[in-house]
C-alpha cells in the first residue's frame, strides 16, 4: 500500500515517461497510418494524467502501445515507454508478462465484454493474485473479497462466486477496477473507464478511481473524450488531436486558459453548470476525418474557426506559454469566451484547406 | 415423458420474456446461482428439465443460459430431447427391459426355414433368425450404439480438441502444420477411413470405435480452431493478457471454455452420426467379434434373406437406427439454433 519512494523522490521523478512515441499501421497495398505520432508525456505516483481527444486521436492506441497489447503484425512501434527507466517497449515478452497485471494494470472501456463471461468475478481477481503473488488459493479469495468490498460492491462475500451477467454494467466495471488493482500496480492505465456506463455510474466510478489513486499513491493515465470526467479527477491534461499532443496543461490552468483551438472549441461544446443555461453550445466543425497530414499543415485546420496560411506550416512544434503549459497553435485562443464567439461567428464560413487527405 | 415437458407456462405460448426476466432478477437477487452449470454435461434429459427462471441478459454473456431457455420452447428441441432420453434410458435399463440374455438362442424356438414365430406372451417382439428374443436384441443393440457412439466421440472430440486447441492457441507454423495434417485427414472418405482402420487393427469393437472417433477428429479440430480465432480477438482475452496471465492460463481459462459452443454442437450432431456409422460398419461385418453381439446393423443384415417373409425383422432394427438418429440430429439443430447469435430475439 505504502509506496516506499514515491513521496520522498517527491513529484519531479515521473513513473512512466513516454517518449516520441510512434505507433504506425501497415497493411499491404494500403498506405501507411500514422495513428501515434511524436507523442510524449509524464505520469507521476499519485497523479491523474488525463489523455483527451476525440475517436481516432490515438489515445487508446497509444495506451495499447504502452502495455503492449498491440498486434504484432502490421503495426510498427517506436519511441521509449519508460517504467521507473525501463522501456517497456523494447523488454521481452516474458519480462513484460511479470509487470502487466502486477506493476501495470488496464482499466478497459467496456465492462460487459471485458469480463470472461464463464468464469466467476472472483476467480478472475484470484487468477491475477496467483500469477503475480504467492498468495495461497484461501488467501487469494480472501483478498478478492477485500477487493470487492474496496471498490464499494455490496455483500462482496456472495458476488465473488458470482458470473459476470449476473451483475449490473456498474458493478461489473468495479469488478474491473478490483482486478486491475488486485496487485497494487504503481501505474493504472484505463481507457474510458466510463464511456459504457449509466451518466449516475460514471460519476461513481470516476470518484472510486480517483480515490483510490490517492490512497495508494498509484500513477494514473486516465484515457477519455469526455472532458468532464477530466474536470473532476486529472491533475494534469495532455490533449491530442490525430495522433498528436495539441496541449497539455495543469487541469485548472487548461480549463480556464486554454490555448489550443481544438481544446477551446472542446471546451465550447460541453455544456457548464455555471453559465448562462439559455447559452447555445458551440460544436466543433466537421469531423474527425476532416484532416491533413500534420506533415503539411496543422491537422485542425480544415475544421478549426481561425486557420489561414499560417498554419498552412509543416511540422509545427509545441509552443511553451507559461510554465508547465504548452500548445502547438499558430493562432491561440484568447479567454473561452472571446473563443465561443469567434467560433459563431466564423464557422459560418468554414476554411477551404483540402479534407480526407489521409485517408 | 412428462418429467421432459417444458414448465408449465411456456409450453404452446411463448412465454412472455418479461415474466421470465422478472423471475430470473429475483432469482439473483436471492443470490441462487440458477442452473449453475447445467450447460456444461449431464444427461440430455437436463436441456428439458424446468427450472427456475434464467437470468435474461442478450448482450452475450449468458449465451448458454439465454440457449437453454430458447431450447425449451423449442418444440422441435424438446422432440430431439425426449428421443435420445429415450434411447440412452434404454440402453442403460436394458437387463430390466430385456427380460433375455443377448445373443443366446432359445431351445425349441420353432424357427423354420420360411418363417420366424411372431409376438406372443413370452417374446412381445417375436424371435430373429437365430433364435433370440428380438425386443432383448433392440435394446441391447441400443447399448451396444450408444456405448461405441459416445466412446467413439470422445475420441474425436479428445484428440479434436487437442488438434484445434493448438490451432487455435498457437497460430504460426503450429497452425499451419496442424491443420494441413487435419487436411489430409479430412479429405478421405470417413467411411472409408473406418473401414481401413477396422481392416488394421482387426475385427473388434475397439477398432469400431477407434475407427469412428478419428473421422472425427477433423471436424472438432476445424471447428475449434475457428471458434477459437474469433474468440482472440475479443476484449476479455486482451483484458487477460493486459494482466500478465500466461498464455497457457490465458488459453485453457479464457479461450477454451468460450469457444466450445459450436463443439458441443457438433459433438451432438456427430453422436447421432455416429449410431449410423455404428451401424453401418456391423452390416458390412466390421462390428464386434463376437458375433452373438447384439448390434443394429449386423440385425439388419440377418433379417435380409428373410425381407419377403418378416419385414418385422429389417423394419424393428431399421427404425430403432432412424429414431435414434434423428433424436440427436433434431437436438443438435436446435441446440445450434438456440447458440447461433444470429438466431436470438
Amino acid at each position: 500500500m505504502n509506496r516506499p519512494g514515491a513521496a520522498a523522490t517527491g513529484a519531479t521523478e515521473p513513473l512512466l515517461s513516454v517518449r516520441d512515441l510512434e505507433v504506425v499501421f501497415s497493411a499491404r497495398g494500403r498506405a501507411d497510418v500514422r495513428a501515434v505520432d511524436g507523442v510524449s508525456f509524464d505520469v507521476r505516483a499519485g497523479q491523474v494524467m488525463a489523455l483527451v481527444g476525440e475517436s481516432g486521436s490515438g489515445k487508446s492506441v497509444t495506451s495499447l502501445a504502452v502495455t503492449g497489447l498491440l498486434p504484432a503484425r502490421g503495426v510498427r512501434v517506436g519511441g521509449q515507454a519508460l517504467l521507473r527507466g525501463r522501456d517497456l517497449l523494447t523488454m521481452g515478452r516474458r519480462e513484460l508478462d511479470g509487470l502487466r497485471g502486477s506493476e501495470v494494470a488496464m482499466v478497459f472501456q467496456d465492462p460487459m465484454t471485458s469480463l470472461n463471461p464463464v468464469i466467476p468475478v472472483g476467480l478472475q481477481i484470484t487468477e491475477v493474485l496467483r500469477r503475480h503473488t504467492d498468495l495461497s488459493r484461501a488467501a487469494a479469495k480472501e483478498r478478492a473479497v477485500e477487493l470487492l468490498g474496496r471498490v464499494g460492491i455490496p455483500d462482496p462475500r456472495r458476488r465473488v462466486g458470482e458470473y459476470p451477467h449476473q451483475l449490473s454494467g456498474g458493478m461489473r466495471q468495479r469488478v474491473m477496477i478490483a482486478v486491475a488493482l488486485a496487485c497494487d500496480p504503481a501505474l493504472l492505465i484505463a481507457d474510458e473507464p466510463t464511456t459504457a456506463l449509466d451518466v449516475t455510474i460514471q460519476a461513481q466510478v470516476i470518484e472510486l478511481l480517483a480515490s483510490l489513486v490517492r490512497e495508494q499513491n498509484t500513477a494514473m493515465l486516465l484515457i477519455t473524450h469526455d472532458l468532464g470526467v477530466v474536470a473532476g479527477v486529472c491533475d494534469e491534461v495532455t490533449v491530442m488531436y490525430s495522433g498528436r499532443v495539441v496541449e497539455r496543461a495543469e487541469r485548472r490552468e487548461l480549463f480556464a486558459r486554454p490555448r489550443h483551438r481544438y481544446t477551446s472549441g472542446l471546451l465550447a461544446s460541453v455544456p457548464r453548470l455555471d453559465g448562462d443555461r439559455g447559452a447555445r453550445l458551440v460544436p466543433i466543425p466537421g469531423t474527425p476525418r476532416d484532416v491533413v497530414p500534420w506533415s503539411t499543415a496543422c491537422a485542425f485546420a480544415p475544421r478549426c474557426p481561425v486557420a489561414d496560411d499560417a498554419c498552412a506550416s509543416g511540422d509545427l512544434a509545441l509552443v511553451a506559454d507559461g510554465p508547465a503549459h504548452v500548445h502547438r497553435c499558430v493562432h491561440p485562443a484568447g479567454d473561452p469566451t472571446a473563443t465561443a464567439t469567434s467560433a459563431t461567428s466564423t464557422s459560418t464560413t468554414p476554411p477551404t484547406t483540402t479534407t480526407g487527405a489521409t485517408s | 415423458m412428462s418429467a421432459l415437458a417444458p414448465p408449465p407456462a411456456s409450453g404452446s405460448r411463448r412465454a412472455d420474456d418479461a415474466g421470465d426476466a422478472a423471475a430470473g432478477l429475483a432469482d439473483g437477487a436471492l443470490g441462487r446461482v440458477a442452473g449453475d452449470g447445467r450447460g456444461e454435461t449431464g444427461g440430455p434429459g437436463r436441456w428439458a428439465a424446468p427450472g427456475g427462471g434464467e437470468v435474461d441478459d442478450e448482450q452475450g454473456t449468458s449465451l448458454v443460459r439465454g440457449a437453454l431457455r430458447r431450447l425449451r420452447r423449442d418444440p422441435t428441441a424438446i422432440l430431439g430431447a425426449v428421443l435420445v432420453t429415450l434411447f440412452v434410458l434404454v440402453a442403460i435399463a436394458a437387463p430390466l427391459i430385456a427380460g433375455y440374455q443377448p445373443g443366446r438362442a432359445l431351445a425349441n424356438s420353432g424357427i423354420t426355414p420360411s418363417s420366424v414365430p411372431g409376438p406372443s406372451e413370452e417374446h412381445p417382439l417375436g424371435l430373429d433368425p437365430s433364435g433370440v428374443d428380438l425386443l432383448t436384441q433392440l435394446v441391447y443393440g441400443a447399448r451396444q450404439s450408444l456405448i461405441i457412439g459416445v466412446v467413439s466421440t470422445v475420441i474425436g472430440l479428445f484428440f479434436g480438441l487437442v488438434l484445434g486447441t493448438l490451432a487455435g492457441a498457437f497460430g504460426g507454423w503450429v497452425d499451419t502444420l496442424v491443420m494441413r495434417v487435419v487436411d489430409i485427414l479430412l479429405s478421405i472418405p470417413s467411411l472409408l477411413l473406418a473401414v481401413s482402420i477396422a481392416a488394421i487393427a482387426g475385427q473388434n469393437g475397439t477398432s469400431v470405435m477407434i475407427a469412428i472417433g478419428a473421422a472425427q477428429i477433423p471436424i472438432f479440430a476445424r471447428l475449434l480452431r475457428g471458434s477459437m480465432l474469433a474468440q482472440r480477438g475479443s476484449d476479455y482475452v486482451l483484458a487477460a493478457t493486459s494482466l500478465g496471465l500466461r498464455h497457457r492460463t490465458v488459453v485453457m481459462s479464457h479461450l477454451l471454455p468460450n469457444s466450445l459452443g459450436p463443439v458441443i454442437v457438433q459433438a451432438t450432431l456427430v453422436l447421432g452420426t455416429a449410431i449410423i456409422e455404428v451401424a453401418a460398419l456391423s452390416y458390412l461385418g466390421l462390428g464386434a467379434a463376437n458375433p452373438a453381439t447384439a448390434e443394429w446393423g449386423r440385425m439388419l443384415v440377418r433379417a435380409q434373406p428373410r425381407l419377403a417373409s418378416d419385414p418385422w425383422l429389417a423394419i424393428a432394427p431399421g427404425l430403432c437406427i432412424a429414431v435414434t438418429a434423428l433424436g440427436f440430429t433434431l437436438l443438435g439443430e436446435s441446440l445450434r439454433q438456440a447458440l447461433d447469435p444470429k438466431g436470438r430475439r
